[in-house]
Order: C-alpha cells, then structure tokens, then sequence
C-alpha cells in the first residue's frame, strides 16, 4: 500500500490486523509515536491522519492506503526544534518523557486551530493524552510557553 | 507477513460497499475504527475481511432542513462544529472521549456497535429518530425504538450498512446527561436525553446504560406531557419540587439496571432520578 508520511510517499507492507502506530514504528522506521495501550486511552500514538488527531493505535495499517499522516517527528527542522518541543524542554514538562511525542503533537494541533488558547481549552484538548509523571502542571506551562513561542506573544 | 485469508477492501462509494459487502460472507464494516481497532488490537475480533467504509462521501452529508439526516460518517467533531439538529446530541458528542476520539469516533459506529453505553444511542431514543439501513435490496427505515434488540445486538443484517440517522427538529427544549467516574473519556455509569418538542407536544426520554438495550421512559414521557399541557406547551415554566422528583422517579422505575465494574443496580437507579430532575428543570426554562 502506499501512503504520504511526514510529506514523502512511502510503499509498505502491512499485516491486515495491524494498526498505523505498528506499520509507523515497525515498518517505517518512525518510533517517536509511542505503543502504550493500544486502546486510545493514553495518546501516546497521536499523529495527524489527513490533519486531524487521532490515536494511530486505533487506524487499521491497511486503511491509511493512500492517506497523509504526520508524526512528531516531522515538527522539527533537522537539529531545531519546533517551538512546541522547545517549550516542553524549557518549561520542564519532560521526565521520562514516554508520553512527550503524543502530547507535542496534540499541542501542535490545538495551537494550529487555536492559537490562543485558555487553560480550560488546553485542558480540553490534551484531556486524550495520560502523563504519568508530571503531574500536567509543567505541561499547561509549556503549551502557554509555546503559544506565545509559535505567535510571538 | 500476510495472514492468509484476510483481506482489506477500501470502499470506493456506498454501491461498490454494498457490493462487496454482499459477496463476502462474515465481512466487517470499518468506519472510525474507535470500537473495532480496540477489539482487534486485544484479540478480541480477528475479522477476515474488512470494508473500509470511511471515504463514503456520500454518508459524511448531514441535512438539516425541519428534518434531519444525518450520515453515518459524521464524527463526533463535527456534531461540535457545525449544527447537528439537536442540541442533545451536540452535548452527548461533547462526552464522549477525548479530541482523538472525538475526530475519528462516528454516528454510525455508535450504531453499529450499539452499546448500552452508547452515548448518541440515548439521545436518538428520545428524538424518536430512524435509522436508515441500505443493502443492495435496497432502504429501509428502522425506528430506533426497534433497532437494538440486546446488548451490542440490532436488528443490522449482515449485508446492510447504516447510512443515516433521521429525525424531525424538534427544538432548543432538550438535554443529555450523563454520570461517570471522572470528567473526561468516561464510559457512562447511567446518561438521560430529555427532548421536549413543544411544537409537536411530544417529551421524549432516553435512558443509557441503565439495561440490555437503550430504554424509553413511557411514564415519565406522559407525566411531563401533564405538566406542559397545564402550562401551556410554548411557554418557560419552573416544575415544582413535587413535580420534578415524581418524574426522575418515574424515569428510574423505567430502567433495568444490573450490578457491574461501573456502578451497582441502585446506584444507577439513584443517579438517574437525580439527572432526570434536574433535566426537566433545565429543559422546561427553554422555550
Ligand atoms: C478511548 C475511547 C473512549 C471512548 N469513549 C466513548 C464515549 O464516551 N461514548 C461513546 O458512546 N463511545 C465511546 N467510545 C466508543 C467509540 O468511540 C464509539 O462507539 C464510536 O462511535 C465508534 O465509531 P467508529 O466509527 O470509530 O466505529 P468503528 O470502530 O469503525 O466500528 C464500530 C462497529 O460498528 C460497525 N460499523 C461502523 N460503521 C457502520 C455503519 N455505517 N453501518 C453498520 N455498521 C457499522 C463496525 O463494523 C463495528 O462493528 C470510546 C472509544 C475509545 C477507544
Ligand atoms: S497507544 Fe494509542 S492511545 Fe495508547
Ligand atoms: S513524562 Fe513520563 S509519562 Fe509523561
């Protein structure tokens, strides 16, 4: 099958049971989306299908045929880092970091829509993705912090 | 790796669907994936032939013209974002998961699941909507009432997709509620649609999670109908205290609640009455 990921055409195969977040990590060589539950219930797989957000654990790989996805690790630009990711590093909203991929592209699609958000937005739009460890103080700064980043606030 | 004897069709539109649909047997249907990726994913369904069915354009339509139909396709998202002819729905869509969920999560999955715990499931119960099945035989109409016939059972045939959903606009007077145990991405313990279409003088309850199949609450539906045929059907009004506790009773004694993980029989019972309550007060302030 084919599909556009982070802008290039690939060719892949897939095994039909298999979701998107296998046929990303397994077959393309993209492992920043991460395999927690499988479920959707903790957004570490969250990629844009077609500009949208959702949870690639939750696309059957075969039925991306022809779609265009984007995964964190098209946010930055070679070394530098996408304003999103930069906020996450500097505000201390990482410590183990498992959940950081989904979170930065779910704040990526918020602040695209939203540039502007409120706290009780935020919340909103990142209630899809689970942190086990920060305790999601670090990260509503950091989405603040990247707002102002990404739109010179 | 190809597991033999499996197979993915990507639906072109609804005709070359149905066609395939037809010709094989034990096909499943694909739409969102936010029910059936979850089922793959733990073992729980192997489906040996898929039919992707999320390019149908033609089920992403959503009418609203005194009448609605709604397109099987439509998401969660877009009941949010654009009008979709019923404020109870727009709050059940609301509900129901997370942003991720929400933009792949569709009407039609809801339906074609047919949970209990279903959140459009209560609302399309109280707008007395119709479901609208296609096979290559051709439509047919299906009041709601009659399209879930257990729990995760309809009356769907095999070879039919559920293309839409129907109902009569039935105006601002209406609600959905729900209680879990926490606020977001919450599988409903007991949700309540309340329509009161003052136009037609017709009350409308739907009761979620609460038995084997989304329920009516016939006595609660007339006793409220009492209440505006006395205050007159076009105009605000305030139910007493008396009134609204007599009608969460009455639409908790409609219910066929069983003990699970989520909740206990009495405890759904109990947040029924309340949320039907404070369902009517809210509703009956909005003419
Ligand atoms: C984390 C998480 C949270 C959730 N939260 C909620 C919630 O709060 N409330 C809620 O109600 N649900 C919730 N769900 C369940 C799910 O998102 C909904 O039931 C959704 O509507 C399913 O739609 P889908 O398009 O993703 O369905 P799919 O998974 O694509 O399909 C579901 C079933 O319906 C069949 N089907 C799909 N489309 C059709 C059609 N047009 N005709 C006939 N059959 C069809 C499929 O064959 C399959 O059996 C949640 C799911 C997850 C993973
Ligand atoms: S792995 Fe997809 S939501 Fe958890
Ligand atoms: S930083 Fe560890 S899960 Fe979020």
């Amino acid at each position: 099958m084919k599909l556009t990921v982070n802008g290039d055409e690939r060719e892949v195969e897939t095994a039909d049971h298999e979701s998107l977040l296998t046929v990303l990590r397994e077959r393309l060589g993209l492992p920043g989306s991460k395999n927690a539950c499988e479920q959707g219930e903790c957004g570490s797989c969250s990629v844009l299908l077609d500009g949208a957000l959702v949870c690639a654990c939750l696309v059957l790989g075969a039925a991306a045929a022809g779609r265009e996805v984007r995964t964190v690790e098209s946010l930055a630009d070679g070394d530098r880092l996408h304003p999103v990711q930069r906020a996450f590093v500097d505000m201390g909203a990482v410590q183990c970091g498992f959940c950081t991929p989904g979170l930065i592209v779910s704040t990526y699609a918020l602040l695209k829509e939203n540039p502007e958000p409120s706290d009780q937005e935020v919340r909103e739009a990142l209630s899809g993705n689970i942190c086990r460890c920060t305790g999601y103080g670090k990260i509503l700064e950091a989405v603040q912090r990247a707002s102002a980043g990404m739109y010179g606030r | 790796m190809i597991i033999p004897g499996v197979s993915v069709h990507i639906g072109r539109d609804v005709d070359d669907a149905l066609e395939n649909l037809s010709s094989v047997k034990d096909a499943t249907l694909l739409a969102g994936g936010t029910d059936l990726l979850v089922e793959i994913n733990f073992g729980r369904a192997r489906p040996t032939h898929v039919i992707v069915i999320d390019r149908l354009d033609e089920l992403k339509a959503l009418d609203r013209n005194g009448h609605i139909r709604m397109g099987a396709l439509v998401t969660y998202t877009r009941m949010l974002a654009d009008d979709p002819g019923s404020a109870a729905l727009r709050e059940a869509a609301r509900t129901v998961g997370s942003p991720q969920i929400r933009n792949a999560g569709t009407l039609g999955g809801n339906l074609g699941t047919a949970s209990p715990a279903g959140d459009t499931l209560p609302v399309l119960a109280a707008l007395d909507a119709t479901v609208v099945l296609r096979s290559r035989a051709g439509e047919r109409r299906v009041k709601f009432a009659d399209y879930m016939t257990g729990p995760k059972k309809s009356v769907r045939r095999p070879d039919e997709i559920v293309v839409a959903a129907e109902w009569d606009d039935a105006g601002p007077a209406q609600t959905f509620m729900k209680v879990g145990t926490r606020n977001a991405m919450v599988i409903a313990v007991a949700g309540l649609a309340l329509v009161v279409d003052r136009a037609r003088r017709r009350v409308g309850v739907g009761l979620g999670s609460c038995g084997p199949t989304i329920l009516r609450a016939p006595d609660a539906e007339k006793f409220a109908a009492g209440l505006f045929d006395e205050a007159g059907w076009d105009r605000r009004m305030r139910p007493t205290e008396v009134a609204r506790t007599e009608f969460g009773r009455l639409a908790a004694a409609a219910a066929r609640p069983i003990d699970d993980v989520r909740g206990t029989a009495a405890y759904r019972r109990h947040v029924l009455a309340v949320m039907a309550s404070r369902a009517l007060a809210r509703v009956a302030t909005i003419a």
